[in-house]
């Protein structure tokens, strides 16, 4: 028990390794809510009259509802009028190439390791950086251009193809949604779009990093990705987050339209910002992320590695609308300190002959709390649809908690929906295999960590995975001396 | 190399180990033996440095240093190895990765350079055919779902990759077929070396007829009762515990 001790210890006094605050000037508006903000927010952006209205309207639901309290989680009051809603960079730049970029960008980027310009050359990602909530810079856009795929910031894709935006913006995520979709609708200022044409597959991943930044800036961004036919993309979506000592809110949204045969993977990295050790400071990362298969045999998988924030609630869902689609969610979420995840997924299985996956693996330690809730719901007219869940849970040590709120509804007899649990400690008999062989307790438990997570990791795209593996070695790694 | 003195052990307030004296030296093979529960696995973890006994009493010094001070990863990479009596199953870590770390780390401790890929498959290739491990084992994750005696050669072919001083085998033999028997005591024998020791712990004689061992101990509950040449281990096969406890107790 003393080396379960001596393990918890270690892992729970890690320092979070990404923390640092650039010092760029950004412009802000003042602090607090209102429909005037709106209205400021709106016509900074030069949006036209239906984007204000969506606006208005989100932000007129968002005053009736309560602030969502089901989850397994503790969160402080949000006081939302001591939020900014709005900051931009001062200058809005147009770079033609990195030289121009704000060498503190370029050093922020460097210090979390995603060397942008290596990036391009190597791995042939178009990087969409959003800093704050402006986007600073597109790559790779002419060469998407060619193939008639559209993937730009939100506010650019507002401007140039506000019918396209008007015809799917709150297609998955109705403005009424939930809470924090809601504000999100009201106060989003900027975000990425993108846009598979009918047929085409995207040649290279496709890829944001988000970051905070901006002090006391409460970040809201919007992703909206739409597939026509038989078209294909795979997306991914990864952030660290600076150093901070007062805590951030976050509520994005994003959403995800698969049309006929179309198919869409969606992978995250998530690393905000989790706290300190005693538990101050950190994200409250509040996302909502749905997508709808809408045609026929369309796919739409969301694979995440969860490892920061101080709180996460988070259920990237499908509807399986059309039928024969698929659904699949992978995820991997790691607790340590005093973080708190509430994270699953919904499937709603609408179609007929609809399939759909579910693996998830949390992973808990230190005085954190990790929770699965995961709803899959079969209407009767989904018939003949599957579903598959494996929802595992790793302890290590014996002062955090993993808990599991799987929730099923099958609404007619031909469906099948099966699901497995389990729940395991890092054995200290592992751990001393390992110290035998002369491997560090540290490296052992990233080992151990890494290989239980496999099934999930192995879902993302290759040079993602490695970050990933990275990252979840790091966030468990201790002080070992 | 080694050298034991009243060593005294405890686990979970129950005194296991009663006073272990041993004193092995470079090049020699001792075998230890000894009925269940007689404290036999509990003394090659303690060498080995796993934490959760208690010292009661007594001293371990190995190559001049005193190896209870150290930890269980420096142990190893001082060339201290433990063949366990139950290899753990690490679920989702290839064999492959898994020997590439632990080779690299006792690489790295001695102030070498890892392994290149090259380096690294070549040896293990060879240590494969010592052992006659199947070649996928090293694909899968470690021990998990291994036979009985895929888990046993896997140990020796981790020893003969890491090449200790010191090796500790904990009933290697026991679940292994006749002919594995053999090549399990082969690969032993081929890694023999005027530098190197072997602990063998075993059940049986017939193991002592592959690996003969200069010294046989009979270890009875948490001492060492007897200690004589090879011909012991005969003698026990014959008659049995029941004739050490009259005779020497
Ligand atoms: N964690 C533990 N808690 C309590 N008792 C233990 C623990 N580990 C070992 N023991 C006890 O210590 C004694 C010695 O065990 P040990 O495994 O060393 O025996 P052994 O000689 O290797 O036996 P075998 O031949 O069966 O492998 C046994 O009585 C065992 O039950
Ligand atoms: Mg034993």
């Amino acid at each position: 028990m003393e080396e379960q001790d001596k393990i918890l210890h270690e892992v729970t006094s890690q320092e979070y390794k990404f923390g640092f605050v650039s010092d760029f000037e950004s412009e802000s508006i003042p602090k607090g809510l209102n429909e005037d903000v709106i209205r400021v927010i709106s016509a900074k952006k030069n949006e036209p009259e239906f984007m204000l209205q969506f606006r208005l309207d989100a932000y007129r639901k968002w005053l009736e509802m309560p602030m969502p309290d089901w989850a397994y989680l503790k969160i402080p009051p949000i006081d939302f009028q001591d939020i900014i809603y709005y900051s931009a960079p001062k200058t809005k730049p147009q770079y033609e190439s990195l030289d121009e970029v704000d060498p503190d960008l370029i050093e922020t980027f460097n210090k979390l390791g995603i060397p942008l310009e290596e990036q391009k050359v190597l791995a042939g990602v178009a990087v969409d950086a959003v800093i704050d909530s402006v986007s600073v810079k597109t790559t790779f856009k002419e060469t998407l251009a060619e193939k008639g795929i559209i993937f730009c910031s939100f506010s650019e894709a507002v401007q140039e193809h506000p019918d396209l935006i008007k015809k799917y913006l709150g297609m998955a995520v109705p403005t009424s949604d939930n809470f924090f979709a809601a504000l999100n609708s009201a106060v989003f200022s900027d975000g990425s779009f993108c846009y598979i044409p009918k047929g085409v597959r995207c040649p290279m991943e496709l890829s944001t990093y988000f970051r905070i930044n901006a002090a006391g800036t409460g970040q809201f961004e919007r992703t909206l990705i739409v597939a026509e036919d038989e078209s294909y993309v795979s997306y991914l979506e990864g952030c660290t987050a600076p150093m901070r000592d007062e805590n951030q809110l976050h509520a994005a949204v994003v959403e995800i339209i698969a049309l006929d045969r179309a198919e869409v993977k969606y992978s995250t990295v998530q690393n905000w910002y989790p706290g300190n050790k005693e538990g101050k400071g950190g994200v409250y990362n509040f996302v909502t992320k749905r997508g709808i298969c809408r045609g026929v045999s369309s796919k739409i998988s969301w694979t995440q590695v969860e490892t920061g924030s101080a709180i996460t609630w988070k259920y990237p869902s499908c509807i399986l609308m059309g039928d024969n689609s698929v659904g699949e969610f992978n995820s991997v979420a790691v607790t340590n300190n005093h973080q708190q995840a509430d994270t699953g997924t919904k499937m709603v299985h609408i179609g007929k002959n609809t399939k759909s996956t579910i693996i998830s693996k949390g992973i808990s330690a230190g005085v954190s709390n990790n929770a699965y809730r995961g709803l899959v719901k079969v209407l009767p007219g989904a018939v003949n649809s599957r579903n598959f869940s494996q929802c595992d849970s790793l302890l290590l040590g014996s002062t955090c908690g993993a808990h599991t709120f799987p929730y099923i509804e099958v609404g007619n007899k031909s469906s099948v929906v099966e699901h497995e649990a389990t729940t395991s400690k890092i054995g200290e008999d592992q751990i001393f295999y390992c110290n035998q062989r002369g491997i560090s307790t540290e490296d052992a438990i990233g080992m151990i960590v890494n290989g239980y997570a496999k099934e999930v990791l192995n879902k993302l795209p290759m040079e993602f995975a490695v970050e990933a593996q990275k990252l979840l070695a790091i966030s468990l790694e201790g002080s070992v001396g | 190399m080694l050298t034991i003195k009243n060593l005294r052990v405890a686990i979970e307030g129950k005194e296991i180990l009663k006073g272990i004296n041993l004193e092995i030296k470079a090049g020699e093979v001792h075998a230890i033996m000894g009925p269940n529960g007689s404290g036999k696995s509990t003394l090659g973890n303690v060498l080995a440095g796993k934490e959760e006994y208690e010292i009661l009493d007594g001293e371990v010094i190995y190559e001049g240093q005193d190896l209870l001070d150290l930890s269980a990863e420096d142990r190893a990479r001082m060339g201290v190895f433990l063949g366990f009596q139950y290899p753990v199953e690490i679920p989702g870590v290839p064999m492959v990765n898994f020997i590439k770390t632990s080779v690299n780390e006792m690489r790295k401790f001695k102030g070498l350079e890892p392994l290149t890929a090259g380096e690294f498959l070549k040896l293990m290739r060879e240590k494969k055919e010592l052992v006659h491990l199947d070649s996928q084992l090293t694909n899968r994750s470690v021990n998990e779902g291994f036979s009985g005696g895929e888990k046993k050669k896997n140990e020796i072919f981790q020893m003969a990759m890491l090449e200790p001083k010191l090796a500790i085998l904990d009933e290697t033999d026991s679940g292994l077929d006749i002919d594995a028997l053999r090549i399990v005591s082969d690969g032993v024998n081929a890694l023999k070396h005027p530098e190197r020791s072997t602990i063998v712990i075993t059940h049986y004689q017939r193991l002592l007829d592959y690996i003969v061992p200069d010294f046989v101990h009979v270890l009875y509950q948490g001492q060492i009762v007897k200690s004589a040449g090879k011909e012991l281990a005969l003698e026990l096969e014959e008659k049995g515990y029941d004739w050490l406890k009259n005779h020497s107790l």
